[in-house]
Formats: structure tokens, C-alpha cells, sequence
């Protein structure tokens, strides 16, 4: 039952957080319904006995993810509202929401119609509990976490450091600022309106 | 009552449609990253269900990584809205259009 009440606030939560981003006209309330949003995931995680990810999920993305946004939004100045009443491209909003709402149902119908029924969830789905790499409610989550990401994924971690390379390499060669051409910083007392 | 994973299940569905909804109706470049990683994150809260329902570590691992490509890709796509930005601070999605060589 306190499971119950914690996912409703959570849910709500992270619900709320994801309306906020798409309907804040300025980006920086966005960014700050975004860390609202992440944060109701972190303690979804928590519920699901994923506390090392859910630890992650507040230090990477409500933390380092955010702050990146935040600090391009402060770096640039763009921190003005936009304008959202305005369609510059007219049928772009009814559009989007009928996409939108069509995904829902499909994703949905997906959800309860597959399978021999949803009462069970994902057991009656896939049929059966894990075999390749079952949790051990004995040991450490982060234990197990580390051993199975160091021996049967370890092509895949070195992978991803590579890819972190490249992706940083990448940032400076696309923002360095050759030819000594002047970046556009807001007045002062123009930024916040 | 009883938290089944299809609570879960379908919130996860509510923040993809959300996000998706968001990504094609916002027009700010920002503010469509922001709708990406909500995106992300719903996948992930599927990943994180299905690995506690049942009871295998690959669903966590997956969401690791994850987190990994995500990162790399706010870098770089970020780095993309900084140099379009830079040189017009009113530009939205149609002007990435610049970047055409």
C-alpha cells in the first residue's frame, strides 16, 4: 500500500514535470520541470529496488545533464520566453498532439492486448523468469552490476568509452572558435523578461 | 491493491507519448533535447520494470548504457545548438537548416 501511494506521487510527479518541459515558453522553467521529472524517475527506480541507477539517474541526469542545459541557456541568453501563441507553421500543434495521441494508443494497446493478458505483466509476456542473469537478493546490487558489466558486456563498456571520446573530441571541434570572430553575448538588462 | 509492473508499464507509455508530443510541437532546440531525454528516460523506467519483474540484471545494465549514450549525445548535440545559436540567438528547429553545406 505504501508502494501504491509512492508510485502515484511519483507518477504524478514525473507527469507533471514532463507537461512542464513541453509547455514552459521559457527554456530555463523547462530545464527546471526536467530535473522535477528526473527526480520522480530516480524514486520510481527506488521502489523497483534499482537504488544504485536511481543514485545515477539524480548525479547524471538531474545533476550533469541539466547543469549542460542550464549553462547553454545562460552562456547564449536565450533565456526568453517564446512566444507560444503563435504557430509559425500553421497545423504544426494539431498535428504533433494527433501523432502524439495515436502513439499513446498504440504503445497502450500494445500493453493490453499482447500477451495472455495483463494481470500477470511482463511474466505472462516473455513467459518466464530470468535465466541468463538472475538478480541475487543476497549480494550487493553493485556488485552484481559492475561484475556484469565488466565480464559479459565488456566489449560494449569499451565501446561506449570510445564514443565518449569521440563525443567530446567532437564538442570542441564543433564550438572552438576559429578566426577570432566574436561570440554573441546579451547586453545586460536585456536577458530576463 | 497491489503495484503490478503494468502500472509502470504505462507510465512509461504516458512520458514517451509526452516526450514524443513535446519533440514534434516545440520549436526551440533546447527545449526539443529536453523532450529527447524525456524520452530516454521513459525507456529506461520500461528497462528497470522489466529487469525487476523478472529478476535479471540485463534490464540495469541496459539502462547504464543507456545513460552513457545519452550523455554523449547532449554533448554533442548541444555543442550543434551552440555553434547554430551563436550566430542567431532567435533561430528554432528550421534554421538548423543552416548547417546544410
Amino acid at each position: 500500500m505504501v508502494n501504491v501511494i509512492t508510485f502515484i506521487i511519483a507518477g504524478a510527479i514525473v507527469l507533471g514535470g514532463a507537461l512542464g518541459v513541453i509547455g514552459f515558453p521559457n527554456p530555463v522553467h523547462a530545464a527546471l520541470s526536467l530535473i522535477a521529472s528526473f527526480f520522480g524517475v530516480a524514486v520510481i527506480f527506488t521502489i523497483q529496488e534499482a537504488h544504485f541507477l536511481a543514485l545515477v539517474q539524480v548525479v547524471v541526469y538531474a545533476g550533469a545533464i541539466v547543469v549542460l542545459f542550464l549553462f547553454v541557456i545562460m552562456l547564449l541568453g536565450v533565456d526568453t520566453a517564446q512566444d507560444l501563441r503563435t504557430e509559425p507553421l500553421v497545423g504544426q500543434r494539431s498535428l504533433g498532439l494527433t501523432f502524439g495521441a495515436i502513439l499513446l494508443a498504440l504503445t497502450l494497446g500494445g500493453l493490453f492486448l499482447s500477451g495472455p493478458g495483463g494481470e500477470d505483466g511482463a511474466v505472462a509476456l516473455t513467459g518466464q523468469e530470468s535465466v541468463v542473469r538472475p538478480i541475487d537478493a543476497e549480494r550487493s546490487q553493485i556488485e552484481q552490476l559492475g561484475e556484469d558489466l565488466f565480464t559479459r558486456n565488456i566489449l560494449a563498456f569499451q565501446a561506449t568509452a570510445l564514443l565518449l571520446t569521440i563525443a567530446t573530441v567532437g564538442a570542441v571541434v564543433l564550438v572552438r572558435n576559429k578566426g577570432g570572430e566574436d561570440l554573441v553575448i546579451d547586453e545586460p538588462g536585456r536577458s530576463v523578461e | 491493491m497491489e503495484l503490478t509492473e503494468t502500472w509502470y508499464l504505462v507510465l512509461s507509455a504516458l512520458l514517451f507519448s509526452i516526450g514524443a508530443t513535446g519533440l514534434l510541437i516545440r520549436r526551440n532546440p533546447l527545449v526539443m533535447f529536453m523532450c529527447v531525454e524525456l524520452m530516454l528516460n521513459a525507456v529506461n523506467i520500461t528497462f528497470v520494470t522489466f529487469s525487476n519483474s523478472l529478476r535479471d540484471l540485463t534490464g540495469q545494465t541496459a539502462v547504464f548504457f543507456v545513460l552513457v549514450v545519452a550523455a554523449a549525445e547532449v554533448v554533442v548535440g548541444l555543442s550543434i545548438v551552440v555553434a547554430v545559436l551563436r550566430r542567431n540567438p532567435e533561430a528554432d528547429a528550421d534554421d538548423i537548416a543552416a548547417l546544410r553545406g
